[in-house]
């Protein structure tokens, strides 16, 4: 009752293709966006925005690129905080050093990653199943170990390069708010692109790549192509990522930031949020950021705050217990469960 | 020549470490036609459960003490992780062994601490020379104790009954299940052969980078042998170890000066994608042929 579908006529071939054809769908987008652009700023704190909203929008962004790569084309990535580093210290070196306009480096620094993302994405021509996951892994070490050591880049072995302040066209982002849009100003963009990808030509070619890559080589889908579209846009919009949190959270590039276990948090997020699907990325991005946030809270509110490295292991335990209970209950994730939320609201007050 | 002899045989006696880490994987693989990415964790708990049993215990009691814990992981993980995964894609219990991972890694550290511990077997680290060429004692013994488990789970998985039933299953679970071989023992026995596996790296590479977190991450070196061998293959992780050993000390003595230095860390990988290229199962996997 709540939820309707009745009552929508899809009476041209606009409304039929619409994004989201039920209204209740399409008023909830604007409700969200909304509240994102215009309410945000007067409900949340600084602390808020900057250590919670900041790097969920950016980590959302990341996880969409890599479920379009594991989620959709069905290519498991083991190496993409890999791709989030090369991002980020092309954008920097394109924003500090030639001086590129802010947004136009940002989006640089994910053609870079992106390039990258397709030299490790030939393998997987060749390549499939167990032995591609672990090659992925390749793109982790390499990266690392040339970002370290190539001086050009990273100014030498301990690899850290400052971020410069951030202007745009002398308007001066300094504080978590600004921060705030101008990730906000490139995360809706590139949903709504990545929104109509998936729904498009290269999205169907990807998911029949996933169900069943001969099968879909049969029927006229080009390998070749397809997956290496699914590396480059996957490492395009992790490579994004990578330099936005640079910019608007981290404030200096290190190598460290990227390391192996940001990769497996990524997979985490796809896994935990629905693989295949856009509003999953979102939904296991701010699950495993706010995770950690929620654990402490929790044992202070209990009256017994833990201590750093308990913490952390507690973390890591609900992580590991959430992929598994995730992948063993509900394989398509937080998404799948908000659709069947929205299946039960369908009947609501009526359930016969 | 002498130089390039020693760091070819140092290079081979880690190579018999890597193979062991990496017959860990490869023996559930064939049992359970599962990739456990938690092997490296696996070692990793291990080697803190044993650091902490010693504590109490002397020597072989701690040694009892971690096999037994090692069995029952892996009946708790036959129990509530691989059965209700039955009959899911591989990908998916790829995946679930990460998750397995993470868990392992953060009840070991939570039990035992995050500070790095040191793990005394009573090895010593002098080298000795044979005509002439050092050679590292404690990766002699390392290798020695490795390569005489390998060959015991050789024989075991091609011999005696039990490694036959075990790869009965291997090649198809439910032909195996109609002949009569209990599919979940096989499981449990995979898993807790895999946890000892994971005991006998966990002393050895323990007690010689100390126990601590990056422990876990051998098993990242250990991956590139996996697949540069076949993922299914036992000979091939032996002979893929030994060849990635010698690979990376010679590429990092040989070639590191030249680029920076530090390219063990990823020069087996790309050995690995290079041959993957040609032979796309590794070097003695088993090939899937798919159809339709």
């Amino acid at each position: 009752m709540i939820y309707r579908e009745c009552g929508v006529f899809k009476a041209t071939y606009q409304e039929d293709m619409a994004i989201f054809p039920i209204p209740l769908d399409r008023w909830g987008v604007m409700v969200i966006s909304t509240i994102a652009i215009g309410g945000v700023p007067f409900l949340a704190n600084d602390y808020w925005l900057g250590s919670i909203l900041i790097p969920f929008l950016v980590f959302s962004l990341a996880a969409l690129g890599l479920n379009f790569l594991t989620g959709y084309a069905g290519q498991l990535s083991l190496g993409h905080a890999a791709f989030m580093a090369v991002g980020a210290y092309a954008s920097l070196i394109l924003y500090g050093r030639y001086g590129v306009p802010l947004i136009l480096s940002l989006l640089g620094g994910g053609l870079v990653a992106a390039g990258a993302g397709g030299i490790f994405g030939i393998p997987s021509l060749r390549i499939k199943g167990f032995y591609l996951a672990v090659s992925t892994l390749a793109a982790q070490f390499v990266i690392e170990w040339i970002l370290t050591h190539w001086k050009w880049v990273s100014g030498g072995v301990f690899g850290t390069v400052d971020a410069p302040p951030m202007k745009i066209w002398g308007w001066v982002i300094d504080t978590p708010l600004k921060k705030y849009y101008l990730v906000l100003s490139i995360v809706i963009p590139l949903t709504i692109f990545g929104k109509n990808l998936v729904r498009g030509p290269l999205g169907r070619a990807w998911m029949a790549i996933r169900d069943m890559d001969i099968a879909a080589e049969i029927i006229g889908i080009s390998l070749f192509r397809n997956k290496l579209m699914a590396f480059l846009i996957s490492a395009f919009y992790t490579g994004v990522a990578g330099g936005l949190i640079t910019f608007a959270y981290y404030g200096a590039a290190n190598i460290e930031a990227f390391n192996i276990m940001v990769s497996f948090h990524l997979l985490g997020m796809v896994i935990i949020g629905g693989m295949g699907s856009v509003l999953g990325s979102f939904l296991g991005a701010g699950f495993i950021t706010l995770l950690p946030i929620f654990i402490n809270q929790f044992a202070r509110g209990l009256g017994m705050p833990l201590k750093t490295d308990l913490l952390a292991c507690l973390d890591l335990i609900i992580f590991g217990g959430l992929i598994i209970i995730f992948l063993i209950i509900e394989p398509f994730g937080l998404a799948r469960l908000w659709q069947t939320l929205k299946e039960k609201l369908r009947l609501w007050p009526f359930p016969y | 020549m002498l130089f390039l002899g020693e760091v070819f045989i140092g290079g081979l006696l880690v190579g018999v470490m890597y193979s062991l880490i990496a017959l860990g994987f490869v023996l559930i693989y064939k049992a359970s036609g599962v990739f456990n990415f938690a092997q490296g964790d696996m070692t990793l708990l291990a080697a803190l459960a044993l650091v902490g049993f010693l504590n109490i215990f002397p020597l072989w009691l701690a040694i009892l003490a971690t096999l037994l814990m090692m069995i029952g992981l892996a009946l708790v993980v036959e129990a509530i992780i691989l059965r209700p995964l039955v009959a899911r894609p591989p990908l998916v219990l790829f995946m679930a062994t990460i998750g397995l991972g993470f868990l392992l890694q953060g009840i070991g550290q939570g039990i035992w601490g995050t500070d790095p511990k040191g793990l005394q077997i009573g090895l010593s680290d002098i080298p000795f020379e044979i005509k002439g060429l050092l050679i590292s004692q404690f990766d002699l013994a390392g290798a020695v104790l490795s390569g005489s488990l390998v060959l015991i789970l050789v024989w075991f998985f091609q011999k005696s009954k039990t490694g036959r039933a075990l790869r009965a299953v291997s090649d198809d679970h439910e032909a195996a299940l109609s002949v009569g071989i209990p599919l979940r023992k096989a499981w449990a026995i995979t898993w807790a052969i895999a946890g000892i596996v994971a005991l006998v790296a966990g002393i050895m590479w323990g007690s010689r980078l100390g126990v601590q977190f990056s422990l876990s991450l051998i098993a990242l070196k250990a991956l590139p042998v996996l697949i540069l061998g076949g993922v299914d293959s036992i000979p091939g992780a032996i002979i893929a170890g030994l060849i990635v050993g010698a690979a990376e000390n010679l590429a990092e003595v040989f070639l590191g000066p030249y680029v920076g230095g530090g390219i063990q860390t990823f020069f087996p990988y790309l050995l690995a994608l290079f041959v993957l290229w040609f032979k796309p199962y590794g070097m003695y996997g088993r090939e899937i042929i798919e159809r339709v």
